[in-house]
């Protein structure tokens, strides 16, 4: 008569503990839909710890520490790409990630630059990097003529002076912008020579006394305040500040251009560590990800693009007809990845970065 | 009921006789205890620090190389690197870095103490019933997170921000002034976080002050000015100092308030460590940041505790 209790008991067991299943996410701040999580453990009965970074130093230093204890993370492709190589991350199992079906092979192909083989990674969401402003105020002081889409607003030094007064805001992230700078000047964007970096950080000097902050959140809410009026910003933020500002509805109107000279393409990718301590959870939390309607709740509530093709029929029109969002072939040849550097050269760079910031 | 409770007080007796001859008395017993959290906390992680500084950098987890390595033939290499100390003298951005913090910090004591001290006295002079209201009403800040008050301080200073609002709808000025993002924003923050580190150890020593010896002074016919200067500034010496130290310390490597309210030129070495730390990825190098600024707080730290050690020298 006890025996049947016996068998039930493991069984049991084995339920709680499928049920006590969590995996832990480390992702930017402000970069999932309100119900993606909770759909996520609706689904697979798996709780989520989510848990946010604004800086792919931070994630890097956890990672290089070790024991994060994370099982997702989502660095830009420009960091995972040497991440990779010192054993930072797990190889994806793809016969767990059936939903990678679902990927635009074109993105699949930029991104295996920074992921041989696509191996380690899936991207998120990817964007630009390029000017956020403030539509009228720039152009009562540059004119309806002026160089409205282009990096001269922010590097053409007389033209930065127009728009000091109301206010300048820039990343606090160098590579950002000394390629935007390398690119503006002709160069290669991610060269690591020591003369074009010169030549950067004196364009960037001339134009330092016109910038009035260098951050790389805090344009946002300034933006759509009407604080400041020109910001180098991620596309995303900028629509973010757009969506606040006509909220708002106090006159305020932002816009979001990918220069002509041309902008950096960025790739945030989530991998799994080497050390994550639920890895199958983890390609549960991507498989999820990677579904269509799951990808395009994403992108309509932070308007960043995805790089799922089955998600274009679930994605807002006015996302997806964007071209400063699904960037189109012309805009994208004129586009940047940006590409890992080498420990001696960031020290140059975080050291040119510094001097441009304070002058020493 | 004596014969149950006698066994375990000879056990006592016998592990306090055992301890005894190995030098463990009652007075080392309770001095073991801080000194084990001392080491625990601060001397094996600064050795850690200290290890970390001498070693080389190299990409990988951890990013450094190791110090020990056993070789093939069982030998102990052992490879210090003291190249990330010499670094930090190759560029002026360090020493400049180093100068700078202390200059900030300095200046926010002398302004946390011009404040402190009116305030300390006061509560100090008050009816004993107030007086413990008034201490809570100091140490009250300290119930709301640091962050959330610093961030409290960026809607005050703001161009929108309160104060801007209140003079320009008071005509006062028609240009919002330039307040946050400024050194003077950075100040405003540490004399405002650090504040009741100063007041408390002001008050404990001014609220001993002998009001016979003021009375005794001013009978003398000393002006209220000779008397604060000949009397109760030497009195509350030891309060200043405390105070000073408690203030000065952590606001030399401060890193949230100038992040948070200072410019982008403002230059600390918190801020040196992190780029350090995060931007380059130089672990060896950040530790060596690290550890100057430890030596470089040695120094006033050993000048105010001498200073402290003179004064109750002489009360003695």
């Amino acid at each position: 008569m006890h025996k049947p209790l016996l068998l039930v008991l493991p069984v049991a067991l084995m339920a709680s503990s499928a049920h006590a299943q969590t995996v832990n996410v480390y992702n930017w701040s402000d970069y999932i839909a309100e119900d993606t999580l909770e759909r996520f453990q609706a689904e697979t009965g798996i709780s989520v710890n989510y848990d946010v970074f604004d800086s792919n130093e931070i994630v890097e230093a956890k990672l290089l520490a070790g024991n994060s204890g994370y099982d997702v993370v989502v660095p830009s492709g420009f960091f995972l790409e040497r991440q990779i190589p010192i054993g930072l991350f797990q190889p994806l199992d793809k016969s767990k990630l059936p939903n990678l079906a679902n990927l635009d092979p074109a993105i699949e192909a930029i991104v295996a630059e920074h992921d041989p083989g696509n191996q380690y990674a899936v991207t998120y969401m990817w964007g630009t990097t390029g000017l956020g402003y403030n539509v009228n105020e720039v152009i009562a002081r540059v004119g309806e003529d002026g160089p409205l889409d282009s990096w001269d607003l922010l590097f053409d030094p007389e033209t930065a002076a127009k728009l000091a007064d109301c206010g300048i805001s820039v990343l606090d992230a160098p590579v950002e912008m000394i390629s935007a700078a390398l690119n503006y000047l002709g160069l290669d964007a991610n060269s690591e020579d020591q003369a074009d970096l010169d030549q950067a950080e004196a364009l960037l000097a001339s134009v330092r006394p016109h910038i009035r902050m260098f951050h790389s959140s805090q344009y946002i809410s300034d933006l759509a305040n009407g604080d400041i009026c020109l910001a180098v910003g991620y596309s995303g933020d900028v629509f973010i500040a757009a969506d606040r500002a006509a909220e708002a509805d106090r006159g305020v109107e932002v816009a979001y251009v990918i220069p002509e000279e041309g902008a950096s393409l960025w790739f945030d990718m989530m991998a799994i560590p080497a050390d994550a301590p639920n890895p199958d959870a983890a390609h549960a939390f991507i498989n999820f990800i990677l579904e269509p309607e799951i990808a395009a709740g994403i992108t309509n509530y932070v308007w960043y693009a995805n790089p799922n093709a089955a998600a274009d029929e679930f994605v807002d029109p006015e996302i997806l007809e964007d071209p400063a969002i699904y960037p189109t072939d012309e805009v994208m040849s004129n586009l940047y990845p940006l590409k890992a550097k080498s420990p001696q050269f960031d020290r140059l760079l975080t050291r040119a970065w510094t001097r441009i910031k304070t002058g020493q | 009921m004596s014969s149950l409770a006698e066994p375990p007080r000879r056990v006592w007796t016998f592990i306090a006789e055992r301890l005894g001859r190995w030098g463990i008395n009652g007075r080392v017993a309770v001095l073991l205890a801080p000194t084990l959290w001392l080491v625990v906390f601060f001397v094996l992680p600064l050795l850690v620090v200290f290890k970390i500084a001498l070693s080389a950098f190299a990409m990988g987890r951890p990013p450094y190389l190791p110090m020990f390595e056993w070789g093939a033939d069982e030998s102990l290499s052992i490879t210090l690197h003291f190249s990330n100390f010499l670094f930090l003298l190759r560029d002026t951005l360090y020493v400049n870095a180093y100068v700078n913090s202390v200059r900030i910090a300095a200046i926010s004591t002398v302004m946390a103490l011009l404040i402190a001290f009116p305030m300390a006295w006061y509560i100090a002079r008050s009816d004993e019933k107030y007086r413990n209201l008034l201490l809570m009403l100091v140490i009250l800040p300290f119930w709301t997170s640091f962050l959330l008050r610093v961030y409290a301080w960026m809607g005050f200073l703001g161009r929108n921000g309160v104060i801007n609002n209140v003079l320009m709808s008071l005509g006062i000025i028609d240009q919002p002034l330039t307040m946050l993002q400024t050194e003077g924003a950075v100040f405003v923050g540490i004399v405002y976080t650090y504040l009741p580190f100063m007041v408390l150890p002001l008050y404990t020593t001014l609220v001993k002050l002998d009001q016979n010896l003021i009375e005794a002074s001013s009978d003398l016919g000393a002006k209220p000015f000779t008397t604060f200067w000949t009397i109760i500034l030497p009195l509350s010496m030891p309060g200043i100092i405390a105070g000073s130290m408690l203030v000065f310390i952590p606001a030399i490597g401060e890193f949230v308030i100038p992040a948070l309210l200072g410019g982008a030129e403002t230059l600390m070495i918190g801020r040196v460590l992190w780029d350090e730390f995060f931007s380059n990825r130089d672990w060896p190098v950040a530790s060596a940041v690290a550890i100057v600024m430890l030596v470089i707080l040695l120094v006033p730290i050993l000048l105010l505790n001498h200073a402290q050690n003179a004064v109750v020298e002489k009360d003695a």
